[in-house]
């Protein structure tokens, strides 16, 4: 008669199964590319001239891509952190800017050349961080949003810890808190730093 | 005041619920009849009680008391009254006192058409459906108090989701709840039935008719879920395999299980084990998936805001309500199952039939709707299950189970013949065969449509149903004697049955679309249909601004129909809604929606808006099957047999 | 139309050329909203069966998020080059992880979910022919007495009649 036990031991099964699943963010997305080499790509910079910024220009040395935007809230409340951080370590953080000019900011019925949005992007962008605070040492203008996808990136602020051999180490989704940098980043960017 | 009279009402009820719980259930046990006696009265005040709370909050809406949380977030001065109520069940809070009440309602039911019940029976189920009140209540007071005060008041609401404004919310959750809570009743009667050691067919004829009742409603509000969904999202579809839409699927599954394994109890004494195990697993099935919508462990489109605080308490309520149920079933129900003698071939083990391809596709939906969770729990990452998977499994499962609809209701009980059944269906297999392979091939020569199995398969099974149940009728009709109730009731819900099928094959066969930029003046072919686009307008109503798109559709020269698609932007949401132009047709459905302008013509410079025309054959016949279910379960549970044993006492 | 005099060939060309023209006046069928319906039917058969990453449960095919218009952009690139399915699949799961596909590849990870049901389906149906036989042999085991069999026949009559 002990099959009249079965529901009894699935249940039970169930049961577990869901309370662990209370305490998972279904959200969250673990990243594919923690472990990959970080996508290549040469983007302008907000600096006024024809400079451009590619990752193979941080090869030897451990660095954080912080992916951000003027219209993004969240990214206004770990700024200060970033700002902070850039000030104390050594660890050189470049800004990754993600679709700052959005559809409603072309005037309706136009749109804006790559020239014409790169220099708004430039102007709002460099106002921003005057105002902030400017932790990067330097700001990569990804405009239409491809090197965001090439990067996952599916909502900012975004947070990418990168190795000397360019290889994805970590990536943090949402703001940085002071807890997530003092018991997750700067941990593992000092083991970094000693390879 | 009002809100205090509401929660104080409330907190009362949940002591007269556990005394409804306790006290007559202890009786029972002992045999204290005064006890027993004490259920009926007890449930009576534990609905007023609810009631008044429901009426106090409901009362709070029309008022616009934005002092009251709850009514804040979910209302606005601007918002038509008829929503105002409806708003009322339109977040979590309320949609839990909806639930308490209408657990109330049926417990009171159970109340007053018990008269035939013995006592002691009555008292142990009405202890039962006690329990499980006061434990919703427990939640909703402790965690999910839709009196919460908001000091100092909001100056106005945040208004009800603009996309809940829709005659849908009125009635859609309502009939949702009374199916999954009327569940409770037919659980109640299986824990009875387990509490007192006596499981036979009186137990299962007065369990029918409530179980019918449940599922009827259910039906109803799946199938008005559905329709909602097509009618107010303004693309189109009308299923998605949401973790929310599956859990109001799977206690639907077990329900129509339940209801035909009910009957092979009722008739012939047999399974009872297996079919208090399925009254168990329906309720089951309704606490997890109140369970699944609030506690957010899975991500959907109609899950309330999650909190885990009330996560953790429906979980151990759902543990404690099912675990000590299958406790009490795997200490009680082996000593009441005697086998009886059911030839492998027979009435019953076509309804057995039934109930395993029911729970194996109930199982299925289960294991797609919690595999992301449970692979996320062993640490092995994320992944999503969506409608592909569905589609892919649920199909081949239900096939099979259609197609035995037909042999089971001819074969006779006991023992049946194969050569028989094979012999009494041939001209309707035929048949079936023909419309199966010759409507698609008529269809492709006038529309050029693609060939599909798939269409040739839910043409067979609609066509093989169809002909069976008419075969049936007309061979029943030939012989003497009355015709019950219920053997119109079971035809009427098979034939509703096949009118989803086809409604289900023919849209996904030969729906067309065509996504257009439309000037004033020009027009859309699709197939036999004109759309011209009339003119484009600036509207307003109550509580929103919109664009209005009007569409003349023209057959063969002649004006068919006048589409009025609208883009809306309510005052209160900065998310524009598609409010899409349907024009319902027998055959097929015309449906427009309106998107966003789009650049001028290029050497016109007329404006131009993007709009979407679809046509979509049968897919009224959908919802149509499904009113024929619920048609067909009404009649059923109308049936002589329950209505004279609901007037005559019963010798326990 | 040679044969006819200039004049008539001038005036009958006129006529041809107006009608012609009339006719596609009257017609105004309107242009279909995607740059490339071909390219674009092919991104929505593949973007159904992608999940939109920022909602709550939505298809690419059918979200409104700015992402999501986005990637059916990227999709939409990645269909005139040229690539298969099964590529245009790979490249947003090796930057999105297998999250973004609403039908799950059939791996190891995922036997038990598409198995699962099939394998489910197969035990129930031979616990039920098992459970069927068994019956069988039970009833065949089960021999009555004259006295057994008339209380039986009498409590049945007294249930008839209840």
């Amino acid at each position: 008669m002990k099959k009249f036990l079965i529901p009894l031991g699935f249940f039970f099964g169930l049961v577990i199964f869901l309370a662990i699943g209370l305490q998972r963010d279904p959200k969250e997305i673990p990243s594919p590319l923690v472990g990959q080499l970080t996508p290549n790509f040469k983007l302008f910079t907000l600096s006024d001239d024809d400079r451009t910024f590619e990752p193979k220009d941080m090869y030897g040395q451990v660095w954080m891509l912080n992916v951000w935007a003027t219209w993004c809230v969240a990214c206004r409340e770990e700024h200060p952190l970033l700002v902070a951080l850039s000030k104390q370590q050594n660890l050189p953080i470049v800004g990754l800017s993600y679709k700052e000019i959005q559809p409603q900011d072309e005037p309706p019925g136009t749109k804006l050349t790559a020239q014409e949005k790169r220099l708004l992007a430039r102007e709002r962008s460099d106002k921003w961080l005057r105002a902030r605070g400017n932790p990067y040492i330097v700001t990569a203008l990804d405009l239409d949003g491809r090197v965001g996808i090439d990067y996952g990136v599916y909502g900012v602020p975004e947070t990418y810890v990168i190795d000397k051999q360019g290889v994805i180490r970590y990536k943090i989704v949402g703001a940085l808190t002071s807890e997530v940098l003092s018991k997750k980043i700067l941990p593992l960017v000092i083991q970094l730093q000693k390879t | 005041m009002i809100p205090e009279i509401g929660h104080y009402a409330l907190i009362l009820c949940f002591w007269v619920a556990l005394l409804q719980g306790v006290l007559p259930l202890v009786g029972a046990a002992t045999g204290h009849l005064a006890w027993q006696s004490m259920a009926k009265p007890v449930t009576a005040l534990q609905f007023v009680l609810v009631f008044l709370s429901f009426l106090a909050l409901a009362w709070s809406f029309v008022q616009n008391d934005f002092s009251v949380l709850y009514v804040s977030q979910h209302s606005n001065s601007l918002l038509p009254t008829a929503y105002r109520v409806a708003a009322v069940w339109g977040g979590h809070e309320g949609s839990l006192l909806l639930w308490a009440f209408l657990l109330s309602l049926w417990s009171f039911s159970v109340a007053v058409f018990s008269r035939t019940l013995p006592l002691v029976m009555s008292a142990r189920v009405l202890g039962v459906l006690g329990l499980i009140s006061s434990g919703f209540l427990a939640f909703i007071l402790t965690t999910s108090n839709p009196f919460d005060r908001l000091l100092p008041p909001a100056a106005d609401g945040r208004d009800l989701n603009p996309l809940l404004q829709d005659v849908g919310l009125i009635i859609h959750p309502p009939m949702l709840y009374m199916g999954y809570v009327g569940f409770s009743v037919a659980f109640a009667f299986a824990i009875a039935a387990l509490l007192s050691g006596r499981l036979d067919a009186a137990w299962a004829r007065w369990s029918r008719p409530w179980t019918l009742v449940a599922w009827i409603f259910l039906t109803f509000g799946i199938a008005l879920g559905s329709w909602w969904a097509y009618s107010e999202l303004g693309w189109g579809g009308w299923w998605f395999w949401d973790p929310v839409e599956n859990a109001s699927l799977m206690p639907w599954l077990f329900g129509t299980a339940l209801i035909h394994a009910l009957m092979v109890t009722e008739k012939r004494g047999g399974f009872k084990a297996w079919t208090v195990l399925l009254a168990i697993g329906a309720f089951s099935l309704s606490l997890l998936g109140t369970f699944l919508v609030r506690s957010g462990v899975l991500t959907s489109v109609h899950a309330f805001a999650a909190d885990p605080r009330r996560g953790v308490f429906v979980l151990i309520f759902l543990a404690v309500v099912v675990g000590s149920s299958l406790t009490l079933f795997a200490w009680r129900a082996p000593k009441v199952s005697i086998g009886g003698q059911i030839g492998l071939i027979s009435r019953e083990s076509f309804l057995l039939s039934n109930s395993v391809l029911m729970v194996v596709a109930t199982g299925a939906v289960l294991l797609g709707t919690l595999y992301p969770l449970v692979i996320d729990a062993l640490n092995m990452g994320k992944l999503s299950v969506g409608a592909p998977y569905f589609n892919a499994v649920f199909v081949p499962l239900l096939a099979p189970l259609l197609f035995l609809m037909v042999p089971g209701v001819v074969a006779s009980w006991k023992e049946a013949q194969v050569t028989h059944l094979v012999h009494r269906l041939r001209w309707v297999a035929l048949g079936a065969l023909l419309v199966a392979l010759g409507t698609p091939a008529a269809l492709q020569m006038r529309h050029q449509s693609e060939w599909q199995w798939s269409t040739a398969l839910g043409l067979f099974l609609y066509a093989w149903i169809i002909l069976g149940t008419v075969q049936h009728i007309v061979l029943r009709l030939r012989q003497p004697g009355r015709i019950a109730w219920s053997y119109w009731g079971m035809h009427t819900a098979h034939l509703g049955m096949a009118v989803v099928v086809i409604g289900i094959t023919m849209v996904k066969g030969y729906e067309l679309e065509r996504d257009v930029r439309m000037g004033i003046g020009e027009t859309v072919t699709l197939r036999d249909y004109t759309f011209e686009l009339k003119r484009v307008e600036d509207v307003e109503g109550p509580n929103y601004k919109a664009l209005r798109a009007t569409l003349e559709v023209k057959k063969d020269q002649r004006i068919v129909a006048q589409l009025q698609p609208e883009k809306r932007r309510y005052f209160s949401s900065a998310m524009p809604m598609t409010e899409a132009a349907i024009d319902t047709g027998w055959f097929r459905d015309l449906y427009v929606s309106l998107g966003d302008p789009v650049e001028p013509h290029p050497e016109t410079r007329a404006p131009r808006w993007n709009l979407h025309v679809y046509d979509k054959p049968f897919i009224s016949w959908l919802w149509a099957g499904a009113l024929l279910m619920v048609w067909g379960g009404l009649i059923a549970a109308l049936d002589k047999r329950y209505r004279r044993a609901a007037s005559r006492p019963v010798h326990s | 139309m040679r044969h006819l005099p200039i004049f008539c060939q001038i005036w009958l060309s006129v006529i041809l050329l107006a009608t012609l023209g009339a006719s596609s006046l009257m017609a105004m069928e309107a242009a279909p909203h995607a740059q490339d319906p071909i390219v674009e039917a092919r991104m929505i058969h593949i973007s159904e069966e992608l999940r939109c990453l920022v909602c709550q449960n939505e298809s690419l095919a059918s979200s409104h998020a700015e992402l999501a218009g986005d990637l059916r952009e990227e999709v939409r690139n990645l269909i005139r080059q040229n690539k298969s399915d099964t590529e245009i699949k790979e490249f947003l799961i090796t930057r999105y992880g297998d999250f973004v596909l609403y039908r799950p590849m059939v791996k190891p990870m995922t036997w038990a979910l598409w198995f699962g049901p099939f394998a489910l389906l197969l035990i129930a149906v031979t616990a039920m022919v098992l459970n069927l036989r068994q019956r069988q042999r039970h009833a065949d085991a089960v021999t009555w007495t004259e006295a057994e069999l008339k209380k039986a026949e009498r409590l049945l009559k007294e249930g008839e009649s209840s």
